[in-house]
């Protein structure tokens, strides 16, 4: 049955570099002395660690739990010795170090008891939920926990699920082989996907020039004996793997600045997380290796089945680095990152370890200004015009930039690979789009802050209120009293206070004046008599009537 | 002509009935311009630019009666954004308000803190924790910076921490390379001589 294919704007055909790492099967690299698990391997909040110094970690046990719906939990993939819970270098552009737990494989490799999880008959919250604690995410790259995403559409019930096999960076070949080698499995995982979501269809796309792949899955699809799901080989055409690229190409559906693909009933999946899925909920084993290919500038370029948090260094030793060097590259040589060091670990991220070398990848020519040719627009497959993102981003100014709908953007690299003029176009996006994301930040920040501010002046303000209010009926209380006693007229409510607890006063330094008068000589109690206050207050200082100084206060 | 200016007489009273109507029925609530200037405000609370908050400041803004410069949290680039919001001259951060700081968030010595209740009453958008003689601490996330609750503090345990840079908050660099910045030096080393 022939499909119709439909086609993207844009893109282009750089050299493969493939078929080097096709060459030898996946092997399974063994265990590093020890092994570095970042926390935070998937887009959303940082999961919390579950684990302490020197507490004995299984192969499969949950060293950090999800934060939130939003997260993905993280596991051991071996079992060993906890020797570290502290900031590590990070496999990022920045070079920065972020919390990882640090781990000693103890080579006995035990695992923790897998629970059947009975998928079928659990609800599809359940589900979810399983899978969020299983760490699966997804594997093309974007680590986008994969839970979020298994969910049937909302706008629109989900029909069509679209598996990614496109894979069509350069030098990139872990789907390609893992699709010859699991091709049964990845489809059973799709099956399981496809229920999940209520889709009724799975389209595999994969790029024509990974025929045994393709021939692998065909095999697989046969021998499952599924009419819905269908093997379809797209041209090769970089970035035809770009999900919204790939669902473009399949369905011809286009979907729009500001939605998803999911608001048009289709949903897309990586090959090697529909894998993830099924070692999940059949298998009950959490997400703790991955295929990396391992490429460019080493002796035998080739794909490593690794364990995660293993070191960037131990992968590169099996595949030999060539001593000439002079750059480390996660992920293809389009989209990739340059990596800080060889002890940044390897993450759920790692799709490819590429060594680059002054043969291999010429420095970059210098850079020439923007001669308007338009060569990046007509190359962009997202359908921008990249040298206005370039200019404005260039010029700071983002609320333009965003107008020209900079976040569309999937920083493919076709526009900067086919600029005549040089222009490393994607680093002023990239640029661009962390500042609009500080100042995002900083805005919630100041937001925040001011709500703060104000409800802090308002409660304040009540304080006074309630002060004043509490005073009011106070000298409202006391004004009778004070008035009788003294004849002042209490207008100023402070004032009749005062005259209150003046009169109060007077009174007890009278009766204890005339205690202590009726104590010392007879004679004073007449004076007491004729000579009201100076008596009260004589008759004070000599007694020490200390008990109504204080109730005067 | 009797008619004519019956027209023209019912229109004018229709329209000036509309307008009346709209002045009352659209009439803004306070001033829109302050809240716009106050929305480009950082909201630190500090009181550098001399006024008791970023509000406060605002409204002196918009009544002219303070200079668009006063405003050091904010810096340069918040000058510029009031310039353009005004249509006023950019002029550089007056000097006498302070200067331009990284972003840092104050830290108590939770050790030597006296539990004096001084800072917190300091902290204008109650980020600080504690009761009398109870140690206090500071909610990083929702310190401004404003430094306030540093000058109270009979102890001296407060400390202005420069906020880290973070994986999630790392950004990336601005790619061109200023190949003029040599030249610029030693034009404005001749200026100043």
């Amino acid at each position: 049955m022939l499909r119709k294919l439909f086609s993207f704007n844009g893109g282009v055909k750089p050299d493969p570099n493939k078929s080097a790492s096709t060459r030898e099967p996946i092997a399974r690299l063994p265990l590093p002395p020890q092994l570095v698990i970042p926390l935070h391997q998937n887009i959303g909040g940082t999961p919390r660690p579950l684990v302490r110094v020197g507490e004995r970690v299984r192969h499969g046990q949950r060293i950090g739990a999800a934060d939130g719906n939003v997260s993905s939990a993280v596991h051991a993939p071996a079992s060993g010795i906890v020797m570290a819970v502290e900031p590590r270098l990070m496999p990022h552009a920045s070079g920065l170090s972020a919390m990882a737990v640090v781990i000693e494989p103890d080579g006995q490799d035990e695992h923790v008891e897998r629970e059947p999880f009975d998928w079928k008959a659990a609800s599809a919250d359940e589900v979810r939920d399983y899978l969020r604690d299983a760490g699966v995410v997804g594997l093309g790259g974007a680590v986008f926990p994969s839970h979020l995403k298994l969910s049937p559409g909302r706008a629109m019930a989900t029909h069509t699920l679209v598996i990614n096999g496109a894979e069509c960076e350069p030098f990139i070949t872990c789907d390609d082989m893992l699709m010859r080698s699991e091709a049964h499995d990845i489809l059973h995982g799709a099956q399981i996907m496809k229920r999940l979501l209520g889709a009724r269809q799975v389209l595999v796309g994969i790029e024509d020039n990974k025929p045994e792949a393709a021939a692998a899955m065909r095999a697989a699809a046969a021998a499952l004996g599924d009419p819905s799901i269908e093997i379809v080989v797209v041209p090769t055409r970089y970035p035809a793997g770009g999900a919204k690229q790939l669902i473009r190409v399949l369905t011809g559906i286009e979907v729009p600045h500001g939605s998803r693909s999911t608001d048009y009933g289709v949903q897309c999946f990586n090959v090697a997380t529909a894998l993830a899925v099924l070692n999940a909920l059949e298998r009950g084993e959490p997400l703790v290796r991955r295929i990396v290919t391992v490429a460019g500038n080493v002796e035998r370029p080739r794909n490593f089945d690794v364990a995660i948090g293993t070191p960037i260094g131990f992968v590169f030793q099996h595949a030999g680095l060539k001593p000439d060097t002079d750059k480390l590259i996660m992920g293809g040589p389009m989209m990739g990152i340059p990596l800080p060091d060889m002890d940044a670990p390897v993450v759920k991220a790692t799709n490819c370890l590429l060594a680059s070398s002054p043969a291999l990848f010429p420095p970059p020519q210098p850079e020439l200004p923007c001669i308007r040719c338009g060569e990046c627009a007509r190359a962009c497959p997202a359908d921008l015009q990249p040298f206005e993102l370039y200019w404005h981003s260039r010029a700071r100014n983002f609320g333009r930039a965003q107008e020209y709908h900079l976040f569309d953007c999937i920083e493919c690299g076709c526009c900067a690979y086919v600029c005549p003029s040089h222009i490393p176009l994607v680093d002023y996006y990239r640029y661009a789009k962390s500042e609009i994301w500080a100042r995002e930040r900083d805005k919630d920040a100041a937001d925040s802050a001011r709500e703060r501010f104000e409800f802090r002046n308002w409660r304040a303000e009540r304080e006074r209120e309630e002060k004043a209010a509490k005073l009011a009926a106070r000298s409202a209380a006391a004004a009778r009293p004070a008035a009788a006693a003294t004849g002042a007229e209490a207008d100023d409510p402070k004032k009749a206070l005062i005259e209150a607890a003046l009169a109060r006063a007077r009174a007890q330094k009278d009766a204890a004046a005339a205690r202590a008068t009726d104590e010392l000589a007879p004679a004073g109690g007449q004076q007491a008599g004729t000579g009201g206050l100076q008596q009260a207050q004589a008759g004070g200082e000599l007694v020490q009537a200390a008990p109504s100084d204080k109730q005067v206060e | 002509m009797t008619s004519a200016l019956l027209v023209m007489v019912g229109i004018a009273l229709a329209l000036g009935a509309a307008l009346g109507a709209a002045s009352v029925l659209f009439r803004t609530q306070g001033d829109p311009l302050v809240d716009k200037i106050d929305a480009i405000l950082p909201q630190t609370q500090c009181g550098q630019c001399g006024y008791p908050g970023c509000k406060p400041y605002a409204t002196a803004i918009a009544g002219g009666e303070a200079d668009i410069n006063q405003c050091p949290p904010g810096g340069d680039e918040g000058v510029r954004k009031l310039a353009d919001l005004l249509g006023r001259e950019y002029k550089p951060l007056n000097a006498e308000h302070g200067v331009e700081k990284p972003k840092s968030v104050a830290v108590i010595d939770e050790a030597t803190c006296i539990g004096c209740t001084l800072c917190i009453q300091a902290c204008p958008v109650d980020a600080i924790v504690g009761a009398a003689k109870q140690m206090h601490t500071i909610v990083s996330d929702l310190c401004t910076g404003c430094e306030l609750c540093v000058p109270p503090c009979p102890a001296d345990c407060i400390a202005m921490v420069p906020v880290a840079e973070t994986v999630d908050t790392w950004k990336w660099r601005y790619p061109v390379f200023e190949l003029r910045t040599a030249h610029a030096r030693t034009q404005s080393a001749e200026e100043a001589a």
